[in-house]
């Protein structure tokens, strides 16, 4: 299916939240989105809304940290920050990943090979 | 794994948090808006279209809001919450039907826990204060006359105390009394005579001083001490800290106070308070008969054991039947043909439980219908309602909530009303716990006292029961909500009297319930009563009206044998002086006492007996005149005279039964017989009568001159039209007169005696008949409730008959006719039910038969009336219906 955007599990959206603050530092809620809409090039499907789901259960399982501020123009906004403990479950979970893709690939290319036979 | 716990512990927080997290996130949604927006305004688009193109971006923002909400929280929970906040909040706006509901279900559960209670109490833990009781079994005789059980005899239970090997400790206890005077009265006072291991073989220790030492319990009257109760101690001795070594005068003896029992401590006899405990020492002194502790043949000891943890009742059975035998082998004089037998506490043959135990599940199960009944009453309620909310059911649905969701919300309606009504009724238990004595009256001016236990059982069994009735309950309106079709209930709102189709069935299925089993109970009721009346009218073979009793107990007084008979005779002369007494006698005992005849093993002049038998046969000693007074006829033979006095020869009246089984049918008279080895001439054959209860089958009896057998308390009969109140005061003057230490019992009619010797059928009676009234109170509600619903729902149809010519009679006769045929469908049921549920009533029925037509048709009157009156003020409403607002009425 080429083209079509990619429907986020619940999973990988976390994941994605928790790369983003440990790169980006503090952000609130709506830049977070904005950001991984950049990043993603507009690949991913997210209505904004849905992030904060992710927010909260991120927030309860205590990987980050949460905040009320103001942004640089002077709004009322909260704040989210990556703690430690999020650091740690981010760098398992991006190593996983990175285990799981390649894995993926090579098994799929097998099948590709197969295909072309 | 401690995140998943963390998370765990904010998602239940949540739950409780939910409006201010709610306002938290509205707050982060406004300001992301306002970021989304301003980024846009940045980039060149109009303020409109900035705000547009965020929002579209952003999604929904009430998704957003539930998603939040179902990351954040525990749905399950939070739906639970909601159902119960919504129910409080429904059951607040009809103050009325929740009244209504929450009265039945206490009622119904009240009823249920408190029988439970009395249940638990005399099955399980019938002494209170006693350890271990669960190990405890009640040991006594059988013979092949009294397969019943009888008393043992002394020297019997100290071989069966040596021998046996399974029991932690064997104890012997036997109820006895005496009097004590308060100035005017005499009152009984019961107490226990006991082995010496009484108190440590029973785990109770008393509170102030020991109980009795080994070796205090042989030796006749060797020692004379007791032990007292602790209300014994608070009442008659204002809890007198100096109380050890204090004396108190029983049965005419001094004895010295010892012990005080701890509080709550009665005594191990089901049903009786113990005041007072001496060891078996004392025997002769309370009982009539002589010292029997060396005499094998002198039955009288109730007796029970301890047997050892994890012995069942079985194996201690085989082993007491064993000792039973080598006893039988060992003294053929006296055990020949007999038996040891053991029994569960609440089977023992020698005290209340026994009689009690049928009454109560004769109770349980009619608690069992009220609460039937009840259930069913609050859920015709439920599904009245439901049914009047069922646009609501059908808005939910048409939004998305699943048919599950509304089971869920009305299950949880179900579930508050049964908690509450289980509450209630757990509270009414509990003051009723100790009323079950009130069922039994006090005889002989003794107190009963009958405890319930409520206890981890009771609460149990009525969670148990709070959740099966929260089940039938929710179920009905639960399945009325499964047939709502959505389209055509959103637009209709109509139903009809007559019509109502498939909704209607449930509904009325639940009343014709209801009114079968009121039918069933007031059945019951209708036999339980006639037996009652045929047992209290029957006549039990002496005259009950004319005749009265009374006793002076001359033995706590400590007159001596032949001191006591000097009393009597002077009491007598006296007594028959005084104007309106035809005649007046002493006996030992008076019939259906409490208290057993003496007995005696006997032989006869050219009857064999067989090799199993030993017979023994009960009898009374009584004074001339006896039978005159008391109106036993005669067929052969004379009464007593004063000249069979200790100079005469020993002479004895039989009755009709004993001539025929030991004479086989050759007249006695002039014959012999043996009793306690002196030889009696047979100078009298009366007739049968009853003797010992009103139930009791024939059998043998006879009667002895009290001058030639003396005794020490007698009973006075007398013969006189006067009223009991009357006598009561000229016979306490004759009794000053003579002695002014001296006051008499109660002076009452046999009438009276009998009366309360009948007190198990009354109790049967009082009990089921009570319920049965409920039960019909609860019917007649709800058939008041279902068709005044069913009025209130069809103005439309009613107003169209009213319209198209219908009078108001004909509208009457409808409603009416509609709820008759309810009753009719619910007596059919219940007689049906009854015909085949009598039948257990059978062993407390009197001459009447399980399908006595009498009862069965008053009962169909009953509720016929009962029905009659609950339908008349909806069938008044009916007619009363304006056609003109009740067809615009949509």
């Amino acid at each position: 299916m080429p083209g079509s955007k990619l429907d986020l599990l619940q999973g990988t959206l976390d994941l994605m939240v928790l790369q983003t603050l440990a790169t980006m530092g503090s952000m609130h809620g709506y830049g977070i989105a904005r950001r991984i809409e950049q990043v993603s090039g507009d690949a991913v499907v997210l209505n904004q809304g849905t992030i904060y789901a992710s927010l909260v259960r991120l927030q309860q399982r205590g990987w980050i940290s949460a905040a009320w501020g103001t942004s640089a123009n002077n709004r009322k906004a909260k704040f989210y920050s990556i703690t430690k403990r999020g650091r740690r479950q981010l760098s398992e979970d991006a190593a996983y990943w990175q285990r799981l893709s390649s894995v993926m690939g090579r098994v799929l290319a097998l099948q590709e090979r197969s295909d072309e036979k | 794994m401690i995140d998943s716990l963390r998370q765990s512990f904010h998602r239940f927080l949540a739950v409780f948090r939910g409006a201010q997290l709610d306002r938290d996130f509205d707050a982060e949604m406004a300001a992301h808006l306002e970021l989304a927006i301003e980024e846009n305004l940045e980039r060149g688009l109009s303020p409109s279209e900035a705000r547009r193109q965020a929002l579209l971006r952003f999604g929904g923002p009430q998704q957003a809001k539930e998603q939040h909400r179902d990351a954040r929280g525990l749905p399950s929970l939070d739906a639970l919450l909601q159902d119960l906040r919504f129910a409080l909040r429904m059951l607040r706006h009809s103050p009325g039907f929740f009244l209504l509901a929450i009265l039945c279900l206490t009622l119904g559960i009240g009823a249920n826990a408190a029988v439970f209670s009395w249940i638990e109490g005399i099955l399980f833990r019938p002494y209170p204060a006693v350890s271990h009781q669960e190990r405890l079994v009640a040991i006594g005789g059988t013979s092949r006359d009294e397969p019943r059980g009888t008393p043992l005899s002394w020297p019997d239970y100290l071989d069966l105390q040596r021998s046996c090997t399974q029991c932690e400790a064997t104890f012997v206890t036997k109820i006895t009394g005496t009097t004590l005077s308060t100035g005017e009265r005499a009152e009984r006072t019961t107490g226990s005579i006991v082995s010496a291991n009484y108190f440590e073989a029973i785990g109770v220790h008393p509170i102030l001083g020991r109980g009795f030492l080994p070796g205090e319990d042989v030796g006749q009257s060797a020692h004379p001490v007791a032990v007292i109760s602790y209300k014994f101690w608070q009442g008659r001795f204002k809890g007198d800290a100096q109380i050890l070594g204090k004396t108190q005068r029983l049965n005419g003896v001094i004895h010295t106070i010892v012990g005080v029992a701890p509080e709550g401590f009665y005594g191990t006899f089901v049903g009786w308070e113990m005041n007072f405990w001496v060891p078996a020492s004392m025997e002769d002194i309370f009982e009539a008969g002589g010292y029997k502790l060396e005499d094998r043949g002198a039955r009288w000891i109730e007796a029970y054991a301890l047997l050892k943890p994890g012995v069942t009742l079985q194996q201690a059975q085989q082993e007491f039947a064993a000792i039973g035998k080598r006893l039988e082998v060992a003294y053929p004089a006296t055990n020949r043909g007999r038996s040891l037998r053991l029994w569960p506490l609440w089977e023992t043959p020698f005290n209340n439980a026994g009689t009690l135990l049928p009454t109560l599940e004769i109770m349980l199960a009619v608690v069992v219908f009220v609460l039937l009944i009840a259930c069913a009453n609050v859920g015709n309620l439920l599904l009245v309602r439901s049914f009047a909310r069922r646009h609501e059911m059908s808005v939910r649905l048409a939004i998305g909530a699943g048919r599950a969701r509304l089971w869920k919300q009305l299950l949880t309606e179900g579930l508050v009303l049964s908690l509450l009504g289980a509450a209630g009724g757990l509270l009414v238990a509990y003051w009723c716990r100790h009323a079950l004595v009130l069922l039994f009256p006090a005889r002989g001016g003794v107190q009963m006292h009958l405890p319930g236990e409520i206890d981890w059982r009771v609460l149990a069994l009525s969670a148990g029961v709070c959740l099966l009735t929260t089940l039938l309950m929710g179920v009905a309106p639960a399945l009325q909500a499964n047939k709502i079709d959505l389209a055509h209930a959103l637009k209709t709102e109509a139903s009809g009297v007559v019509g109502g189709g498939g909704r209607a069935w449930l509904r009325s299925g639940l009343v014709l319930v209801q009114v079968s089993l009121s039918f069933i109970l007031l059945v019951g009721a209708g036999l339980l009563l006639q037996s009652l009346l045929r047992i209290r009218t029957a006549s039990p073979g002496f005259t009950t009206h004319r005749v009265l009793y009374t006793a002076v107990d001359l033995v706590s007084a400590g007159y001596d044998i032949t001191r006591a008979e000097t009393f009597r005779e002077a009491l007598l002369e006296r007594v028959r002086a005084l104007p309106g007494v035809e005649s007046a006698a002493f006996a030992r005992m008076v019939p259906l006492s409490y208290g057993s005849f003496s007995s005696s093993p006997i032989a006869v002049d050219g009857y064999t007996p067989q090799p199993e038998e030993s017979p023994t046969v009960d009898y009374n000693e009584v004074g001339p005149a006896y039978f005159i007074t008391i109106g036993i006829p005669f067929l052969a033979g004379r009464e007593f005279t004063r000249g069979d006095d200790e100079k005469a020869a020993p002479v004895a009246i039989v009755n009709e039964t004993m001539a025929q089984r030991y004479w086989q049918g050759r007249n006695p008279l002039g014959d012999r017989v043996q009793v306690k080895g002196r030889w009696l001439t047979i100078i009298g054959v009366a007739k049968d009568s009853k003797y010992s209860s009103v139930r009791e089958l024939t059998k043998p009896f006879f009667y002895v001159p009290i001058r030639q057998n003396l005794i020490r308390n007698g009973d006075l009969h007398i013969r006189t039209p006067l009223a009991p109140e009357v006598m009561a005061a000229a016979i306490a003057r004759e009794i000053h007169t003579l002695d002014a230490n001296l006051a008499p019992y109660e002076v009452i009619t046999l009438q009276e005696q009998l009366d309360r010797s009948t007190s198990p059928q009354m109790v049967a009676v009082t009990l089921v008949a009570t319920l049965a009234v409920l039960a019909l109170f609860l019917a007649a509600i709800g058939l008041y409730g279902v068709m005044s619903y069913t009025v209130s729902q069809s103005t439309r149809e009613l107003g169209l008959r009213m319209a198209l010519g219908a009078s108001a009679y004909g509208l009457f006769r409808l409603v009416v006719l509609r709820g008759l045929a309810l009753t009719a469908g619910g007596i059919l049921l219940g007689a049906a039910a009854a015909l085949g549920l009598t039948r257990l009533l059978r062993y407390l029925l009197y001459e009447v038969s399980p399908y006595d037509p009498l009862a069965f048709g008053s009962a169909f009157l009953v509720l016929a009336i009962v029905s009659l009156i609950a339908c008349f003020w909806p069938a008044w409403r009916a007619t009363r219906v304006d056609p003109i607002v009740a067809l615009r009425y949509e």
